[in-house]
């Protein structure tokens, strides 16, 4: 190495640390501008009801030295990684033992699953959880046959999960159906509800489907706020009752469950109980959305989202095939919906957000949209990653929604990278998700 | 007959509102064909500047109200467009060759970091204020109904006329009005005659959240209030007011505003206050669904 | 003009706000014959295709297709996927549309959607794994094998269609295009960017196509494959039909030269008396 060389790398070194300062100097400045007053002044309705304010001037320079801090460290990383799109290079045994581990992941995921109950009986916690995450796995893998596969950008998913919810409600408190009847009637309806919604979006593309959408969730919620009468307002309905097993209630006196099988009776029953009904739930919309798409309309969903003008050119009914995309998303919506008045046995209209459809929505997109695998494993991360910041409600909003933005950022195309092919002759490769399109709505 | 008189009065003056904010998403989907998801909360960021700057000039002696209505009008635009330009510069440009979804999600990102931003470090419950300016002149008296004009309105509709009126001198007739308008056109081309497409579509973000923390400000001197998630709501209509005026079109966002205003008061008037969010939300879907291009926009052709 | 005629167009005019594209255009297209649409850029072809088609619906004029058992169809009153589904009319495009994320395979099969829909019972056969609907599968993916091995593409059928060469992929569309079983073809500049070799393994695929009974219709600049299969040729410019007959005819028609060449018809006819 010359004297030569070894100076130029001094000197594009020192270049290096004096734009890595100069960026986080600007970075560090534009943070103190935004958060001066946000963060800086903090106000509040005064005991008297006019407006006080005291200052957080110590508040401010931490976050401010944090922004400097973090700033030189996203540069070192970012010049020491290479940029976001650079392909690294896997040795090809690697390879295989990384394509071995996708193979096995889901039977274990699934083998593990089937075994929660027994594994943490004891911890009530932990099967709470498991059923929360079970529920959205469905709500993705619902969403995902409306974004996933036909590439239809929806925004108000929630409005099927109430439709569901509520039906289950209002038919169990006032007609006194049972659950089982009630869930595939919260699903019809939720069907229902999804051709209607889809009507009049046929021809709407990509953002404007994806605003329309939104506003139908919102409508629906805005209406169950609103329709007392029928609904009860913001009050919610209450005292929905639980699901029996098939007829036998889980009740701890003499006509119930445990009565009847000679054990002791436990309200952990109701609750593996509970966990079973929804891992079949999910399972079975798994199995219908695999099946679907290797018949022709899971074909036509994703040849919609691939390219809806060559479909028309083939003689597809787009009309249909979208209304039947959003029918079914609607339908395992309704049902999950349905399973969801009954677990928690209250219902109101502050859990049909815009916040859970957007949360769904990450889900699948998360996931990779169209993996069934990816969605899984989304969920799972997801509402465990929420849980974690449980107390912490704002928190936990403020981080998801970053969270979101580096995702976009770094990995558009979510966890799974690839997509399965329905049908094959010889070999069944995967098709990266750089090539397959995300659907124009 | 007085009655509606005063509703005209009131639908004019929120539709001034929502048309300056849908003025921000107008341009921005005009230029990088995304909707600007995060552009209400932006509003929501601009109002509580606005409130905040006002109580400490209060709080340091001042008493001049024109003065104070000009430093927080300064103020506030200037934080929310640096504001704006932030967004744009971590969630946006990074995206803007990604996929079409991922701006999108993004901008919902946004939306909910800028929303509980603002909950957590301003706390969640709405920030009443004195009314700041008082006073009005009475239109008309008659059969014990009164119609006022209250000076908080005139300052309203006279503020958003002054920057219409200088907006519309800088789209047509400065440097970079040229370079947004052709960017809006095609930005490669742009890019080869030397504009600088970057920043074009940077400034143009910081206009849209300039305007948006007018926007805010004024609703702030006539509501007397914010909270955290008025952006959420106040978005939705302000994009529905630039699909209904045709989206690209600044007049029309403009006449989308005033329309979406005036049906909302005429709404809540006369048929029902708590259905009045969905009267604006299904003015939305009808305008997509019968009137995908709106009032003042172009139609278009889809190519083969 | 002899022989019995699949396609009829009469007085088709399409107009886009003040712009006419298409000005009263009628052309016929036989039976069983390769009918080629030509001329320069910006002609209309290719709005005359998508009125054909379905994708614009034209200001005025009408459009009868006839099938081989006699029955006609008006196609202006038809719209989008019903022409290629009732009509039997498919069509390739200019700038290829495959499903770039799914296989070859996968591709041939979204074309025989509506014969496999009607197979699964509306889905319902195919959810229960009704062995009728098995069976039809199995000769939807026949078909698919065969036309890929026609075209070549039989090792690759697995492999994703955005992966495949630009060559491969044209042909892909139109093996596509012929797995819904169509009367009429049209095929929209299917040798744009092919090389020689690609361009005459093009020609005997569509003389074949043609031998098996299909009609086609084509528009196209590749003046070789041009003359070596049409049985007639249209020749458009400005939206207007200029000149039409057979290959030779037009060819030396100084009409059509002047229009290519941008000159008006006394230099081109100087131009053709000046050569040898």
């Amino acid at each position: 190495m010359t004297v030569a060389s070894t100076d130029l790398t001094q000197a594009s070194r020192r270049e290096a640390v004096a734009f890595i300062l100069k960026k986080a100097l600007i970075s560090a400045l534009v943070a103190l501008v935004l958060f001066s007053l946000m963060i800086g002044i903090r106000t509040e309705a005064g005991p008297t009801g006019q407006l006080i304010y005291w200052t957080r001037f110590d508040d401010l320079a931490t976050i401010v030295a944090i922004v400097f801090g973090g700033s030189i460290v996203v540069e070192l990383l970012r010049q020491w990684w290479g940029p976001v799109s650079t392909v690294t290079v896997i040795p090809p045994s690697v390879q295989s033992a990384l394509g071995l581990a996708r193979r096995a992941i889901a039977p274990v995921l699934l083998t593990f699953t089937f075994l929660v109950p027994v594994i943490f009986y004891d911890q009530r916690y932990i099967l709470d959880l498991g059923i929360l995450v079970l529920t959205y796995v469905m709500l993705g893998w619902g969403l995902n046959v409306v974004v996933g596969l036909a590439g239809l950008l929806d925004l108000g998913y929630v409005a099927f999960y109430a439709v569901g919810a509520y039906s289950y409600a209002l038919l169990s408190t006032n007609f006194g159906l049972s659950f089982w009847v009630c869930l595939p009637l919260a699903g019809i309806l939720a069907a229902f509800w999804g051709v209607l919604l889809g009507f009049p979006v046929l021809r709407l593309r990509g953002d404007y489907l994806a605003i329309v959408t939104l506003a139908f969730g919102e409508i629906i919620r805005l209406v169950i706020i609103n329709w007392q009468s029928l609904t009860g307002g913001p009050n919610g309905v209450s005292g929905i009752p639980r699901p029996s097993f098939f007829g036998i209630p889980l009740t701890p006196g003499e006509d119930g469950l445990a009565a009847k099988l000679g054990i002791e009776f436990s309200p952990t029953h109701r609750i593996v109980f509970l966990f079973y009904v929804i891992l079949a739930l999910a399972l079975l919309t798994n199995w219908v959305t695999i099946r679907l798409r290797r018949l022709p309309i899971g074909r036509a969903w994703e040849a919609l989202r691939e390219d809806e003008v060559a479909c028309r050119a083939l003689g597809i009914n787009t009309t249909t095939t979208k209304l039947t995309a959003f029918a079914t998303g609607a339908m395992f919506g309704g049902i999950a919906g349905a399973f969801f008045a009954t677990r928690q046995g209250f219902i109101s209209p502050e859990s049909f957000t815009f916040q859970e459809s957007a949360l769904v929505l990450a889900i699948v997109v998360l996931g990779g949209m169209g993996s069934q695998l990816g969605v899984a494993l989304a969920a799972l991360t997801l509402i465990g990653g929420f849980e974690l910041f449980r107390g912490l409600d704002q928190y936990r909003m403020l981080v998801f929604g970053m969270a979101m933005v580096l995702l976009m950022i770094w990995r558009p195309r979510g966890l799974i990278g690839h997509r399965a092919p329905t049908v094959f002759l010889r070999k069944n490769t995967t098709i990266s998700s750089e090539l397959a399109r995300e659907g124009r709505g | 007959m007085d009655y509606f008189a005063q509703q005209l009065i009131n639908g004019v003056v929120l539709g001034s509102i929502y048309g300056l904010i849908a003025i921000g998403y107008t341009m921005v989907y005009g230029i990088v064909g995304m909707i600007n998801f995060a552009h209400g909360d932006i509003f929501m960021i601009g109002g509580f500047i606005a409130l905040i700057t006002f109580l400490i000039l209060v709080s340091l002696g001042l008493t001049a109200v024109p003065l104070i209505l000009l430093i927080v009008l300064l103020v506030s635009m200037a934080i929310t467009a640096l504001y704006g330009w932030t967004v744009e510069r971590i969630a946006y440009r990074p995206l803007r060759h990604s996929f079409r979804l991922a701006p999108m999600l993004s901008a919902i990102g946004m939306s909910f970091v800028l929303i509980n931003y603002s909950q957590i470090s301003q706390g969640a419950r709405v920030k009443p204020v004195p009314p700041i300016i008082t006073g009005g002149y009475t239109l008309f008296d008659r059969d014990g109904f009164v119609v006022r004009l209250s000076n908080a309105q005139i300052i309203v509709v006279v503020a958003t006329i002054v920057l219409l009126a200088i907006f519309t001198w800088l789209v047509s007739r400065t440097r970079l009005g040229r370079d947004m308008r052709a960017c809006e056109q095609d930005q490669t081309m742009a890019a080869l005659l030397g504009v600088d497409v970057d920043r074009t579509i940077s400034m143009t973000f910081v206009i849209g959240a300039a305007l948006a923390a007018v926007a805010g400000m004024m609703y702030l001197l006539y509501y007397g209030l914010v909270d955290f998630f008025m952006g959420f709501v106040a978005g939705i209509k302000a994009f529905t007011a630039a699909v209904l005026g045709g989206i690209g079109s600044l007049p029309g966002a403009m006449l989308g505003g005033l329309l979406i205003g005036l049906i909302e008061t005429m709404w809540s008037a006369y048929f029902s206050v708590e259905y009045k969010d969905v009267a604006a939300f299904s003015i939305l879907i009808v305008v997509l669904i019968f009137l995908p291009t709106g009032l003042l926009g172009r139609p278009e052709v889809e190519k083969v | 003009m002899s022989g019995d005629i699949i396609l009829d167009v009469e007085g088709l005019t399409m107009r886009f706000g003040g712009v006419v594209a298409v000005n009263d255009l009628s052309l016929t297209a036989e039976r069983r014959k390769i009918t080629a649409l030509i001329g320069p850029n910006g002609a209309g072809k290719t709005t005359v295709f998508n009125c054909i088609t379905g994708f614009y619906k034209p200001t005025s004029g009408a459009m009868r297709l006839t099938h081989d058992n006699g029955r006609a169809i008006q196609l202006e009153r038809l719209n989008d996927f019903r022409i290629s589904k009732q009509a039997k009319v498919a069509r390739t495009f200019q700038n290829i549309r495959l499903f770039p994320g799914m296989t070859a395979l996968e591709n041939l099969m979204v074309a025989q959607h509506n014969a496999l829909m009607l197979a699964s019972g509306l889905t319902f056969l195919g959810l229960i794994g009704a062995p009728s609907y098995r069976a039809a599968e199995k000769h939807a993916i026949d078909q698919a094998k065969r036309w890929l091995d026609r075209i070549g593409l039989l090792e690759r059928a697995d492999d994703a269609a955005g992966n495949l060469a630009y060559g491969d992929q044209r042909r892909l569309e139109i093996a596509r295009a012929m797995c819904t079983e169509p009367a009429l073809l049209c095929l929209d500049e299917p040798a744009a960017g092919l090389n020689a070799r690609e361009s005459s393994a093009l020609s005997e695929l569509l003389l074949s196509i043609r031998g098996e009974g299909t009609s086609i219709l084509l528009i196209e600049h590749d003046m070789s494959v041009v003359m070596e299969i049409s049985d007639h040729i249209v020749v458009m410019d400005y939206g207007v039909k200029i000149a039409e007959g057979a290959p030779q005819a037009v060819r030396d028609d100084p009409k059509v030269v002047a229009a290519y060449l941008g000159a008006d018809e006394e230099e081109a006819i100087a131009v053709m008396e000046s050569s040898p």
